[in-house]
């Protein structure tokens, strides 16, 4: 396993994307990172104090790839998640207490408590979906691009998967046919170096994901996934592609998954000082310091930030708590459309 | 003198056949996701790659297509391997390899080569894990002639027919429910085999036929208890294999007690109950029915995540109860 060279960096000059970005919309983008966090701590705990069932997977430390992939994006452009999906769905602009809503199995959850973490989806902002089977999204996400082309919309679609899905035939048969019909979708790696405890160099014949898009002529771009002024430079880059008609991109973001997979995971597979390391080069706090530093938040904005988090957070759950159960009577409901 | 009995978990008894067969023959190996050093998502495999080394405990990437297709090959070339899914869902993404190719090479080679693979698949609900974690799927491969299908419900029917499938010379699935794995029961500790095809009988009694498979076998027996107390007697049958079915053990239990209830918790609809249902209306036990055969399957939707709806979804002992009360009492 190999860090990229950089510890953490610190900022003298401006990122040149933050030009595309408002200080509002910086702000935003941290508030976005900030509500990730909290959210996934919030529903670790409720998880450890059983209000939650099932399983869960924790993106903790994968926050600036969410976030900045969703920053190039607009509110009609479309994502497709995977089973790591709550800072997508977060950083799509979903609300969190819905989202408690669903892992609590309320009828005010996004899915009527019908799906949980697993299948967590925010239609209205554009969220198709996260998804229980690896690599299930990717061809959905090409269809998606098709389906835009069809109606002349120039809608983007943006495709979260991880580096393990793209050891399964939908990613490779996927990325062709987005090449083929040179369609507007983003395919974003999230590349946190494991599926499961299986490491990529255990799984992959190739080095990158990038290095698979050569493959299917698509250009591809690997970024520092910790930092989200490089997330979000590549993404812009992808996303302008994808609208002004130039076909898909590919866009590695190297991270890592601080948690272990899911909730039954022993982490035998990997180091106390790898995970160490890598919790060093947090994006939060990298991303939070650059700001800071380069005067776009004062450390008052960040203290009023952090706190509205806190209380959002906090409503959520009780939001959760508080909504109705779904009735059993209504265990066929939606199996069809009529 | 009496031995103590030994207890395994079912998990423990499928990790414990896997070491045995490997010990006992080289052909024999094991492929799935994070098998290794991880031990498998549910623990089966444990620390048998530390035993037997990388070599026969592969991890391979994920692509459940590609690795049902790596093990048909090397089964068709003398290799005996064992592979794992991760969940039974999964199948899905090998339906190729499983249904067109492991299932009839055999046949469409004239009988030149054959197959000598086992697939094990963590099946079934109960576990919160919603829509694409939680099917019964078993009776989907049930219908493909050139497989097998096993559904253990205790230790040591695990071990036994892990043991006899690896012994088998043609393609084996196992479906492991996973509310089993951490129950316990006796195992013996060599290594021996429980033949496929056969049923078991569980309970004997006079007044109506359960069958029922994988965790509904313990929900009938359960059931049986309570409906005892009511003075049903119920006999339940452990279908144990879904292909080959044993018509004999079914045929001769429903002519005895004229009432057949099957509990299965893959979806009612065209689920192996309707199978055993028309074998029974087409043998000599119809004659003998003195009630409408009654089938408790999972519900047609998929399986939801939250906890009520994920229990309503499928049959429970209180189900198991009403419906074989109504089927002795005439009220059906
Ligand atoms: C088709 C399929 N195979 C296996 C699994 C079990 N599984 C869930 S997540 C996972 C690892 C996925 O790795 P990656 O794509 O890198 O995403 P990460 O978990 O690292 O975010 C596995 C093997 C699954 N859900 N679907």
């Amino acid at each position: 396993m190999t860090l990229p060279a950089a510890a953490i960096e610190t900022r003298t000059n401006r990122p040149a994307i933050y030009d595309r970005l408002s200080a509002a919309e910086l702000r935003e983008a941290l508030r976005r990172m900030h509500l990730i966090r909290q959210f996934e701590e919030g529903a670790e705990q409720a998880y450890m104090r059983g209000l939650i069932h099932g399983t869960m997977h924790l993106s903790i430390g994968q926050e600036a790839s969410a976030v900045g992939v969703c920053a190039a994006l607009k509110p009609q452009d479309k994502i497709t998640s995977t089973h790591r999906g709550h800072g997508h769905c977060i950083g799509k602009g979903a609300d969190p207490a819905r989202m408690f809503a669903e892992f609590f199995g309320k009828e005010d959850g996004y899915c009527r408590g019908r799906g949980g973490s697993m299948h967590i989806a925010d239609v209205a902002q554009g969220n198709l979906g996260a998804n229980g089977i690896v690599g299930g999204g990717l061809p959905i996400a090409v269809g998606a691009a098709l389906a835009m082309r069809q109606q002349k919309r120039t809608d983007v679609v943006a495709c979260f998967f991880g580096d393990g899905a793209s050891n399964e035939g939908a990613f490779h048969e996927a990325l062709n046919m987005a090449a083929l019909w040179k369609l507007g979708v983003v395919f974003v790696c999230e590349n946190n170096q494991y599926g499961m405890s299986t490491s990529t160099e255990r799984s992959m014949s190739v080095s990158n994901v990038a290095d698979r898009a050569a493959g299917y002529n698509i250009p591809a771009r690997i970024v520092d996934g910790n930092s989200f002024a490089d997330v979000a430079d590549a993404a812009f880059e992808a996303v302008d592609r994808a609208r002004a008609g130039g076909g898909p991109s590919l866009v590695e973001c190297k991270t890592y998954r601080i948690r272990g997979h899911s909730r039954s995971d022993r982490n035998r597979y990997r180091t106390r000082d790898e995970i160490e390391a890598w919790s060093a080069r947090d994006p939060i706090t990298r991303f939070e310091a650059e700001l800071l530093e380069l005067g776009i938040l004062s450390g008052g904005d960040v203290r009023a930030l952090r706190e509205a988090v806190d209380a959002e957070i906090a409503a959520g759950i009780a939001f959760a708590q508080n909504s109705p159960p779904p009735q059993v009577a209504e265990l066929l409901r939606d199996v069809h459309s009529d | 003198m009496d031995q103590p009995v030994r207890e395994l978990s079912y998990a423990q008894a499928l990790q414990e056949a896997m070491a045995q067969a490997m010990e006992a023959d080289d052909r024999v190996f094991l492929m799935g996701e994070d098998i290794g050093i991880y031990g498998g998502a549910f623990g089966v495999t444990g620390d048998l790659v530390e035993r037997f080394g990388a070599e026969r405990v592969i991890d391979t990437p994920i692509a459940e297509l590609g690795s049902a297709g790596v093990a048909v090959g090397a089964a068709l070339c003398g290799s005996r391997p064992v592979l794992e899914f991760q969940f039974s869902d999964f199948a899905t993404l090998a339906m190729e390899q499983i249904v067109n190719q492991a299932a009839k090479i055999r046949y469409m080679l004239g009988g030149a080569v054959s197959v000598p693979l086992v697939m094990r698949f963590p099946a079934g609900s109960g576990t919160g894990a919603a829509a694409q974690h939680s099917q019964s799927l078993e009776a989907w491969f049930a219908h493909v002639p050139g497989l097998k299908v096993v559904q253990p419900s205790t230790p040591e029917d695990a071990k036994g027919l892990l043991l006899s499938a690896i012994d088998d010379p043609d393609p084996v699935m196992l479906f492991e429910h996973k509310l089993l794995y951490k129950t316990k029961g006796p195992v013996p500790p060599e290594p021996y085999r429980t033949p496929i095809g056969k049923a078991l009988i569980r309970r004997t009694g006079r007044d109506l036929t359960i069958v029922a498979t994988a965790i509904m076998v313990h929900r009938a027996l359960e059931a049986a208890a309570i409906l005892a107390a009511d003075g049903i007697d119920a006999e339940v049958i452990d279908l144990r294999s879904l292909r080959p079915l044993d018509r004999d053990t079914l045929v001769d239990s429903v002519s005895r007690t004229t009432r057949l209830l099957c509990v299965y918790e893959g979806v009612r609809t065209l689920g192996i109950g309707a199978e055993i249902s028309a074998l029974i209306a087409e043998s000599e036990a119809f004659d003998r029915l003195d009630a409408p055969i009654g089938r408790l399957g999972g519900a047609e939707c998929p399986l939801p995540y939250n906890p009520e709806l994920e229990r309503a979804a499928v049959p429970q002992v209180p189900d198991i109860v009403d419906k074989a009360r109504a089927l002795v009492r005439g009220t059906v």
